[in-house]
Formats: C-alpha cells, structure tokens, sequence
C-alpha cells in the first residue's frame, strides 16, 4: 500500500506513514480546530495497515503541543496499534519529550497507563548547535 | 469618541495587555492569533515550560470559544444572532504570570452544567485532576464540539491555579459566559 506524507503546517504535524518499513512517524504540533477532521486520514491508514502489517511497527511521536481535540485522536489511532499488537505482531510507541518539558512527559505516561503497547519514553537531546 | 482612544490606550498599558480582540471569530482569525502570541513567546518571562504552558492554554481557550459559542454578540444591551461565533479575548501580564481572559455568549440552559463542571475542576488537587484527565480521555467518547470535554481540566492543569469565572444572564436563552486564567510563571 502507499505510504502517507503530509507536510506539518502550524497547526497539524508532518506525517510520515511508511507500510514498506513499518515505521510511522508524527512530528510538529497538533493543534487544529477540526481534529477529527485531520486524523480521519490517519486512523483510516492504519486501520488499512493492520490488514497486511509488517511483523514489527514502530510510532514516532514527536509533538510539541497538542490540543485536546487532537488528544482523543491520538488515543484513537493507538488503539488501531493495539489490535495490530492483539493479532500477535510487535507494536511500540516511541514518545519523545524535551528536557524542560515534563508535560509532554506526563501526556506520554497518561497513554501509556491507557493502552495495552509498550511505550518508550525518549528524551530528545539539545539540538547541537555545530548541527545547523 | 476621539478622547475614548486615549482612555482605551491607558487602559491596556495599564493592564499590562499583550493582545486583545473583540468581534466574530473565524479559524484563519484564530490562527492569526495565535500566530501573533507564538512571536510575543520568547518576550514571556520565565522558561520554556512556562512558556509552553501560556500557549497551551491560549490554544484551548481560544478554541473553547470558537466551539462552545452560542454565535450572538450584543446590540442596545440586547443579546443578537451573529453569522460567526464572536467574542472577545484578552491576554495580560500580571505579577504572577499571565491572565487569558475570554468572553462569549452561551446558551442559558447549558449554565448549570458548565458551572457544576467547573466547580468540581476547581476542587481537585492536581494529582486528582490528572486522574480525571485520564478517566476522560480513556472514557473514548466524543463531545458533540468534537472535543472529548478535556478542554477545561486541560487549562486548569497547566494554568497552576484556580479557574475565575462568572455568568451574565441576559434573558430566558443566553448568557454571557466570562473566564479568566491564570497561568503561573
């Protein structure tokens, strides 16, 4: 199946689901008005996914805000993960948080106590300033 | 009106204002806002989680208007039908941090259950509102505004303090509903 790319705009992430690789990816910020709206596509995607997933998926989450619309989505594109999981391949979340914000951290342990994946908690490193 | 400018100017230096906006509201407006809040972030004392936390909670207050507006504006001191939801937000600095006040109409039967929602927000410690984020998230229903009625713990989890609000009522339908929060820096 195609991959999904979507570039970020100040409101919604840049995504990038690929099928052949297994790994999905959601980086920006996720703060539309109409969250169900934007998340549709995705959910759907991975519902299509789960048909034919690789034996090992991998979600990168790497927001910097999102509202509490998005919240709900979120959760609901992880529990499309979860059945993946249920149907006996390997799934993990990789939520990546920056040091000053233990909020983003909280948000990340509140999923985690909700859904049945295995989260990994990832700091993410002060960008190097000789990097660009 | 001319001398009115001048008060208006005093009025916000005074208050220590960093925005404020009064009319009908449309997504682009608000992505204007926020725009204009996201340049004026570096400028906001404190360090990057304060910072974060002051436009977490502008977002959410900014959409609960936009979502939770009964779309009327006043006209001669009587509530009237607006085409877009309408408003009116205001952010300000004050000694402990910043106030993001917003103000709309609401219809007057919902007052109760706003208010008894707030209420119960305002008397839970912060590790209990957390929980009953959790509960209502993991709960995995869908308010009739597409939201998931996580907006107000949400705000009052990042704000640090109590929720300020109060109701106008205007006649049997509407009420003007006012919230100021308060975000510790």
């Amino acid at each position: 199946m195609a991959s999904l790319h979507l570039e970020g705009t100040p409101k919604t992430p840049h995504v990038n689901f690929d099928h052949e690789t297994g790994l999905l990816e959601l980086k920006g910020r996720s703060i539309p008005e109409n969250s169900i709206e934007f998340f549709k596509p995705l959910i759907d995607w991975v519902d299509k996914y789960g048909r034919t997933p690789q034996h090992r998926t991998a979600l990168h989450m790497q927001l910097e805000y999102f509202n509490t619309s998005s919240s709900k989505c979120i959760l609901d594109l992880f529990k499309k993960l979860e059945t993946i999981r249920a149907a006996g391949n390997e799934v993990t979340v990789l939520w990546h948080y920056e040091a000053d914000d233990e909020d983003m951290l909280e948000a990340g342990e509140d999923y985690a106590g909700i859904i049945n994946i295995p989260f990994k908690m990832i700091l993410i490193e002060e960008a190097d300033s000789t990097q660009g | 009106m001319l001398e009115k400018i001048h008060d208006l100017y005093d009025t916000l230096e005074r208050q220590r204002v960093l925005l404020s906006f009064k009319g009908d509201l449309t997504e682009d407006l608000i992505t204007a806002l926020l725009g204009i809040v996201e340049k004026k972030l570096p400028l906001i004392d404190g360090d990057a989680r304060s910072r974060k936390r002051v436009f977490n909670v502008v977002v959410e207050c900014l959409q609960n208007l936009y979502h939770h507006n009964a779309n009327m504006k006043v006209k001669d001191g009587m509530p009237v039908p607006t085409k877009d939801p309408h408003g009116v937000v205001m952010i300000a600095r004050t000694d402990q941090g910043y106030s993001v006040l917003t103000g709309n109409f609401m219809a007057g039967a919902e007052v109760e259950g706003l208010r008894s929602h707030l209420e119960r927000i305002n008397n839970l410690t912060p590790e209990l509102l957390r929980e009953f984020y959790r509960e209502k998230l993991a709960d995995g229903t869908y308010s009739k505004n597409g939201g998931g009625g996580l907006g107000m713990i949400d705000i009052a989890r990042k704000s640090g303090s109590k929720l300020e609000y109060g109701f106008v009522p205007y006649d049997e339908d509407n009420a003007f509903f006012s919230l100021n929060v308060n975000v510790t820096t």
